[in-house]
């Protein structure tokens, strides 16, 4: 490490305690990865502040001396994002973890970072209020609208961008903002620009997100899931399509191939049909739940879906769904000692039948393996790519195909990401989505909100 | 969300003002088994009982939200709720159980403050009442209860005569959420409300809290270079 961090170390100590700094090898090693295929790129420092209040003091003590900031909530994400491409200073905010300001009657919560999505619904579980976004793992909440998170129900309850209020967030300089006015948490409003959406998947490169406060849901009186197999791709997802047309409120459409299927199969010793499969799940009342459930089956049947196999109470939801949360663990079990990497296009619904055919041709043509998991609701599905990272040859073919799959989704329409976010690998993607004029203006918001590009350098733009 | 334990100044025992209190997980199971009972129509009515000072009759309308008919908040406050153990509980719950001719008695096997896993057995050694305690599994067979009990070498399957008390484990189903509509529902239905003296019970212990410590902070660990290096630090600091 170079000279001036004899200055700035005991500078960063005397705000956030001397525990509350490390340059410890293996504490900077854990902050510089993710869950995704990028590799490890350590920061220089890693910092604990317990308040808003020292995150804007660390801030300012970056911002002077020209540090980059990245921050980090759980270290989940899938795209890179944490990764300290120029060094610098990671803060890490997993010490701010009070829920706050819960207000049961108007379904707001304000939360820190520190705070994750299963902690949070623990946190509300007397209430009858949770908040559903779910994007699998068990994320920061203030990290997933860094990402502008998703996930399996978002086809009913939205995504972060639906959900967040309102933000606190610290800007390269230390100053602290309130994206909708302190403290402030209408369900709508028209005042100004949207700040609170600008930061709802910026993904640390405008701020650092201190506060989110977040729109609850009543928990559901009752859920019901159901197992329909099809005879083809086109089916599952004619299927879908027309569900959602009849305007069922279905809570969770999730489509799996045959690859999946087969893979998951073998993981948890199950024996669903190995062919193109919808896990569905509907909340409700107990009539409104007889009547979505009618209703869906029978337009499952008229795309020649099996019989539905069923599950009511928690326990048997949990083992049906069990299948679907294994996805990726069973992909991998597919080929032991293999890395993972997960492909995130989404296309208008209508187009979703053509690219996953497309898509799968594309992959047996060129010998990859890639189980298909899919949030078919939103028109978003994922590859879970299974790689041997020691394979050259593979590691390019796979790399190829991303693109190749990303930019069909382009030419239908759709984004590169749905959910995972730029991060490190999806720039390029991202300027062909934009066209060069939308990246020109994000490109002056960033410039304007951070001059010296110290935070999370590297990422999206 | 993480709250830290702290412990008062005085080192008399942890601080509990302003932390937020919910149902016990254990008990959730056991309140979770009791509504699903009633619900396949084995049992007639369902009673959630709490002693404690004025804040735990939220977690008897927690316990309504999730389907039990009606509560009672046995009131213990102060120096008495302090000094409150497993066994001034299960005379409460013993006098109770005879009061309401309770043909079944269900806890969670231990409270994750205070990891006694005592107050189910006591209870039923009280009420001579048979056990069926760690429960993973319960069948009510007519005027029998089949109980499948986690223990460490494996499962024991045991038949024993209701009255009876039982003690939730983990695996015993998985409790539900209560949802808004019942917990507007939960609102009208009744919370008695009485002391332990009422019950002819009387509060003393016999277990005085001597002091409570923070366990020690972790030092750093250090490095040493050779395998000798390791054998004389262990040595110099008497380990071996």
């Amino acid at each position: 490490m170079s000279g001036g961090w004899e200055r700035v170390i005991p500078a960063f100590r005397s705000v956030c305690g001397e525990d509350g700094v490390s340059l410890g090898e293996a504490v900077r090693e854990q902050h510089g990865r993710d869950e995704s295929v990028h590799r490890c790129r350590p920061p220089d420092v890693v910092v604990w502040p317990r308040s808003v209040e020292e995150v804007s003091a660390l801030a300012k003590i970056c911002h002077h001396h020209h540090l980059p900031i990245i921050p980090f909530g759980t270290g989940t994400g899938l795209e890179g994002g944490v990764g300290a491409l120029k060094g610098g200073v990671c803060f890490s905010l997993r010490n701010m973890d009070r829920v706050l300001d819960l207000h049961q009657e108007d379904f707001d919560v304000s939360v820190e970072p520190g705070v994750t999505r299963k902690g949070l619904n623990s946190y509300l579980r007397d209430t009858g209020l949770w908040f559903p976004v779910d994007p699998g793992a068990d994320a920061s909440l203030c990290g997933m609208a860094a990402t502008s998170a998703s996930g399996t129900n978002a086809v009913r309850y939205g995504t972060m961008r639906e959900n967040v209020l309102n933000l606190e967030v610290v800007l390269a300089d230390g100053s602290i903002i309130h994206t909708a006015g302190r403290g402030r948490r209408p369900r709508k409003t028209s005042a100004g620009y949207n700040l609170t959406n600008l930061f709802v998947g910026s993904e640390g490169t405008l701020g650092v997100i201190t506060k989110t406060t977040l729109r609850l849901y009543g928990v559901p009186e009752a859920m019901v899931s159901a197992v329909c197999t099809f005879p083809s791709v086109q089916a599952a997802v004619d299927s879908t399509v027309q569900v959602l047309q009849t305007g069922v409120p279905i809570a969770r459409i999730e489509f799996l191939d045959d690859v999946m299927i087969d893979a998951c199969n073998r993981f948890n010793l199950l024996s669903y049909p190995v062919a193109p499969t919808l896990f569905l799940e509907f909340h409700g009342t107990e009539k409104s739940l007889e009547e979505q459930v009618t209703v869906t089956e029978e337009i499952t049947q008229a795309n020649g879906g099996s019989d539905f196999s069923w599950a009511r109470d928690a326990e048997t939801r949990g083992r049906l769904w069990k299948a679907r949360h294994d996805a990726w663990y069973a992909a991998l079990a597919l080929r032991p000692g293999c890395k993972a990497y997960s492909t995130d296009v989404c296309v208008p619904l209508s187009r979703l039948p053509q690219i996953i055919v497309e898509t799968k041709e594309d992959l047996m043509l060129n010998r990859l393996t890639g189980p298909i998991a899919g949030h078919v609701g939103d028109g978003n599905f994922h590859c879970i790519m299974v790689m041997d990272p020691n394979d050259q040859d593979e590691v390019i073919r796979v790399h190829e195909f991303t693109e190749r799959l990303a930019r069909r989704a382009l030419a239908l329409d759709g984004t590169c990401t749905g959910e995972h976010g730029v991060g490190l690998g999806k720039r390029a993607l991202l300027r062909e989505e934009m066209g060069p004029l939308a990246i020109e203006v994000m490109q002056g918001l960033k410039t304007t909100l951070d001059p010296k590009n110290l935070m999370n350098p590297g990422k999206v733009l | 969300e993480n709250t830290k334990i702290r412990v008062k100044p005085d080192h008399s025992g942890v601080v509990t003002d302003g932390v937020k209190h919910s149902m016990n997980p254990f008990c959730e199971i056991a309140v979770e088994e009791a509504v699903k009972l009633k619900e396949k129509k084995l049992i007639k009515e369902v009673v959630a009982v709490s002693c404690g000072p004025t804040q735990v009759t939220e977690t008897i309308r927690t316990a309504l939200a999730m389907g039990c008919d009606r509560g009672i908040h046995v009131e213990v406050s102060g120096k008495d709720y302090e000094a409150m153990g497993p066994l001034q509980i299960s005379k409460i719950f013993a006098a109770l159980a005879k009061k309401e001719e309770a043909s079944l008695i269900i806890l969670g096997k231990q409270a994750i403050d205070d990891d006694c896993n005592q107050t189910g057995q006591m209870t039923a050694a009280l009420l001579d009442w048979p056990q069926g305690t760690f429960a993973s599994e319960v069948t009510i067979d007519g005027e029998k209860v089949k109980v499948v009990r986690e223990i460490d070498g494996g499962l024991e399957t045991i038949k024993i005569s209701m009255p009876a008390v039982l003690t939730a484990d983990l695996r015993l189903n998985t409790p539900r959420y209560a949802t808004l509509p019942n917990i507007m529902k939960a609102k009208k239905k009744k919370i008695a409300n009485m002391k332990p003296a009422d019950l002819g019970v009387d509060m003393v212990s016999r277990v005085e809290v001597l002091r409570v410590d923070e366990p020690p902070t972790r030092l750093a660990g250090v490095k040493v270079e050779t395998v000798d290096d390791l054998v004389a630090k262990l040595r110099a600091n008497g380990t071996i």
